[in-house]
């Protein structure tokens, strides 16, 4: 424990050094990146340690606050969300370092380095702290400082518009959550973790806990903030935001299912459902997105939906005692959390060096990147290939859990237990053939063909600082891979302390889930293997010949442009037309009215409908009502007090009456 | 024979706090709180009971001395420097003031019967009197168009807040009376040079103006 704290005092020691150092942009980018990365790498020691099995460690200081102590646990559950917390924080600081450069002398970068230390601990802590006060007053500091790193760049009324949204939507779950804790409090006369026990209301408490942090985590429909909000901020804090951030939510909805007890079969049917719709609905909007962060923001939530979905798979297990089913959904919902946080991150970074060198998030705008930026390139390639969920890469092996659960649950359990599993099977193979679909179109766009715009044109790859974070989580990506079934053997304390299934039990179904991992991923490796060999046979036998370029063949059209490529929405377009109903997309196409057109244009564009079919009316609606006490708001001293002491008289009044 | 002062001090109360809110010139009114004051001090006095103590001397009369005399003067300063009108200009007619002293009058004095306190009262007039004083303040300050009359309300509250602690029977240390009495004196202080402040800025200290600072949209 003491190593952790010295990391959490070295974040709070780096953020008061950002503030102290505002004016020295050397020194601040020394002190406030050196502050997360040298707390992360000390905090990573022992959170390893406890999540490969090291007994928990917990410290307990008493506190002022009523209700409320300083009460931090490390368990393996803790220690495994604390892994991507410090490692993605630490490579989004060193690539911080760099990113920010851009802005040097236009903006103050005091704030987003503070902003960032303060966001690191927070989101520490908010896994360690073991008293519910201590929890919330963590996880309102997360939401804070990362709302002030959304808005870091204010002066663009969009970013305005996503900061606040996200802000409330941080605050609207948080409310749940605070009934919740209110709640589990009363019922257990205490507000430590440890004291809470099995309720008897733990369906509505598993509802506040599925609202509360589902907001956070971005479930379908409560997703509606990260689609503005990841675009809208730095690239790096999109990175921790969509990575790490996130995760806290199904951090906290797991710690709520230890303190419930058992568990009940409609909480995994919920939490497949949603899963389902976070999945399908999120890489449908991906598929549909021209903006490349909101197109990665979208398949943050389509992941969630897989953990969600993995999670669901899980619990239908524990609740019908099926073991098997249980561990592999777990295994694959948490392996999933580690595995989209080490791939989002790469692909949040390597979406920053793009905006960092051409300047636009437009996919339309963008094209044959590939030979300009090769690091970039072959980063993107590879945390593309690992999020659409192919061997022999990370991704791969949590879905593959996941598909694992979700087949033993089909064969062995019950008829009506077996829908959700089938439903489970059908819904992620969709979800991965879609998201296969999508980073076709965004790999193919961004990194081949030609420039598509002028200001486009032939950018140089960033520097080092901004592209060896991308290399060590690429590296991430394929470690975990290859090492598929080690990483998952290795996941017993985890599990057994998320579930509460005795661990001999959990390590024999995770040896032989190990098993079934290696044997696939061996055949993935063996297929990368041939493909590696045939391209190497290819550049072996054409690499003699001489290449020429000439212009495509275009029907005698007398000169093509590089605009007249596939863009990103003509690639999607056989897919999004036929999902027309979800999408609803737009389109609008103007001027080709006379015989001969002059000038023409087309647009698409894609809500979400979430947003505009159901919060923007609900949101105008209430604002409609509370139109109606504007009235009260007279902008007169005294009619205020006068409101404050009619108030109290009527208290008093009723209270003696 | 203490005892027997404390009625007439509670009806000099309540008359004062009538004169509060019936007259014109914002004289009279400094003088009327004023005047609440020192009763306040006189008040505290003659409630003890048995033999006097130094302290239980000396804390009335530095009341006295503080919200009769130096708070008035720091008002009646704040007064001259404002160069304001001396009328209070208020937003409802005098008349109506003093039927809504009258009103809150008797709601005092069914408040005072039906509020449960832990000791027994000297007398039974002392609550709705502390009661009174209060509400009269909060009148002042709700119908007064002024600052330095809403600073002059504050004081009638604080004074009715005072004896409501004296009615409680509330045996508060020297150095937490002290400290009260040090707040009220520095929230004054504060409040006659912002009043002068803001006479400065805008010419007067009419806080119905100020209205035009509001961010409502009209």
């Amino acid at each position: 424990m003491t190593a952790l704290l010295i990391s959490l005092l070295i974040f709070g020691a780096g953020a008061a050094a950002s503030l102290a150092f505002a004016k020295r942009e050397r020194w601040l980018r020394i002190f406030g990146a050196g502050g997360i990365i040298l707390g992360s790498v000390l905090g990573l020691v022992p959170a390893i340690g406890v999540a490969l099995g090291a007994p928990p460690q917990s410290l307990r200081v008493a506190w002022d606050v009523p209700y409320g102590s300083l009460y931090l646990r490390l368990d393996a559950l803790s220690a495994f969300f604390l892994l991507p917390t410090f490692l993605i924080s630490a490579l989004a600081a060193l690539y911080g370092t760099e990113y920010l450069e851009a802005y040097c002398g236009r903006k103050a970068l005091a704030p987003p380095w503070f902003f960032l230390n303060v966001l690191t601990a927070s989101m520490a802590v908010v896994v360690l702290a073991n008293n519910a006060v201590l929890f919330l007053m963590a996880w309102e500091t997360m939401a804070l400082s990362s709302f002030f790193l959304v808005t870091f760049e204010s002066e663009e009324e969009s970013t305005r518009q996503a900061g606040w949204m996200y802000l409330v939507a941080s605050h609207i779950g948080t409310a749940f959550l605070f009934v919740l804790f209110v709640l589990l409090g009363k019922s257990n006369g205490s507000l430590d973790f440890d004291r809470f026990s099995p309720a008897s209301n733990a369906g509505v408490l598993f509802v506040l806990a599925l609202v509360g942090f589902g907001a956070k985590a971005g479930f379908v429909p409560l997703h509606v903030w990260l689609p503005e909000a990841h675009p809208a901020a730095p690239s790096h804090v999109s990175a921790v935001m969509s990575a790490v951030m996130i995760k806290t939510g199904i951090y906290g909805l797991l710690r709520i299912l230890i303190f419930l007890g058992p568990v009940h079969a409609w909480w995994g049917w919920t939490l497949c459902i949603v899963g389902l719709s976070s999945g399908i609905l999120g890489v449908l909007l991906a598929l549909a997105q021209h903006d490349l962060k909101r197109l990665l923001a979208y398949h943050s939530v389509e992941n969630i939906g897989i953990i969600a979905l993995g999670l669901g798979v899980g619990i239908v297990g524990l609740s019908v005692d099926e073991p098997f089913v249980a561990v592999a959904g777990f295994a694959g919902a948490l392996l999933h959390v580690l595995n989209h946080a080490i791939f989002k991150g790469l692909l949040f970074l390597d979406a920053g060096n793009i905006v960092h060198a051409t300047h636009t998030r437009e996919i339309d705008h963008l094209g044959g990147l590939l030979r300009c930026m090769p690091g970039t390139g072959v980063t993107f390639l590879i945390g593309a290939a690992a999020i659409s969920g192919l061997p022999p890469l990370n991704g791969f092996v949590s879905e593959f859990l996941i598909y694992l659960a979700s087949l033993k649950g089909s064969v062995s359990l019950g008829a009506s237990s077996s829908v959700p599993m089938l439903a489970t099977i059908s819904g992620l193979a969709l979800i991965g053939a879609l998201a296969v679909a999508c980073f076709t179109k965004a790999f193919g766009i961004v990194f081949l063909g030609h420039p598509r715009c002028e200001g486009a044109g032939h950018p140089e790859d960033v520097n080092l600082a901004m592209l060896v974070p991308g290399f060590l989580l690429a590296a991430g990506c394929v470690l975990i891979g290859l090492l598929g079934s080690s990483v998952v053997r290795s996941m017993g304390p985890l599990i057994s302390t998320a579930t509460g299934l005795p661990s001999i039990l959990i390590s024999r179904d995770l040896i032989e889930m190990g098993n079934s991992v290696a044997r696939v991923g061996q055949f993935g490796a063996l297929l990368t293997g041939v493909v590696a060999l045939l391209s190497l046979a290819r550049s072996k036998t054409f690499g003699r010949r001489q290449i020429s370029t000439a212009p495509t063949w275009d029907c005698g059209y007398a000169s093509p442009s590089p605009r007249m490529q596939y863009t990103a929405s003509s690639f999607a377009q056989p897919l999004t037309e036929s999902f027309g109903m979800l999408l609803q997309t737009r389109e609008v196409l103007t001027g080709l009215e006379p015989l001969f057109p002059q000038r023409a244009e087309f647009h698409s564009h894609t809500d979400d409908p979430y947003r505009r079919y159901f919060f923007q009316p609900l949101f105008q609606s209430v604002s409609r009502a509370m139109a109606s006490l504007r009235p009260l708001q007279q902008g007169r001293v005294q009619l205020y007090v006068l409101y404050i002491v009619v108030t109290l008289l009527v208290l008093l009044l009723w209270q003696l009456a | 024979m203490m005892m027997q002062l404390i009625n007439p001090i509670l009806v000099l109360l309540v008359l004062s706090g009538f004169m509060l809110l019936g007259s014109s010139r914002l004289a009279t009114c400094i003088r009327s709180v004023a005047f609440q004051g020192v009763l306040l001090g006189l008040l505290a006095i003659s409630m003890q009971s048995g033999q006097l103590t130094i302290s239980g001397v000396l804390l009335p009369i530095t009341t006295a001395v503080v919200k009769g005399f130096l708070l008035p003067w720091l008002l009646s300063r704040a007064m001259r420097e404002a160069d304001t009108v001396r009328e209070v200009e208020p937003l409802i007619s005098y008349n109506l003031s003093i039927i809504s002293g009258a009103v809150v009058l008797a709601l005092a004095l069914w408040l005072g019967e039906r509020l449960q306190l832990p000791s027994q009262l000297p007398s039974s007039l002392l609550v709705p009197a502390a009661l009174f004083t209060s509400l009269v303040g909060m009148i002042v300050i709700v119908s007064r168009r002024k600052a330095l009359t809403q600073v002059v309300g504050y004081l009638a509250l604080e004074n009715g807040v005072y004896a409501f602690g004296a009615a409680a029977a509330l045996r508060l240390p020297v150095l937490v009376e002290l400290g009260i009495l040090l707040d009220v004196f520095v929230g004054v202080f504060v409040m006659g040079i912002a009043i002068f402040h803001i006479s400065r800025e805008f010419d007067h200290i009419d806080t119905d103006k100020l209205v035009a600072l509001t961010d409502r949209p009209r």
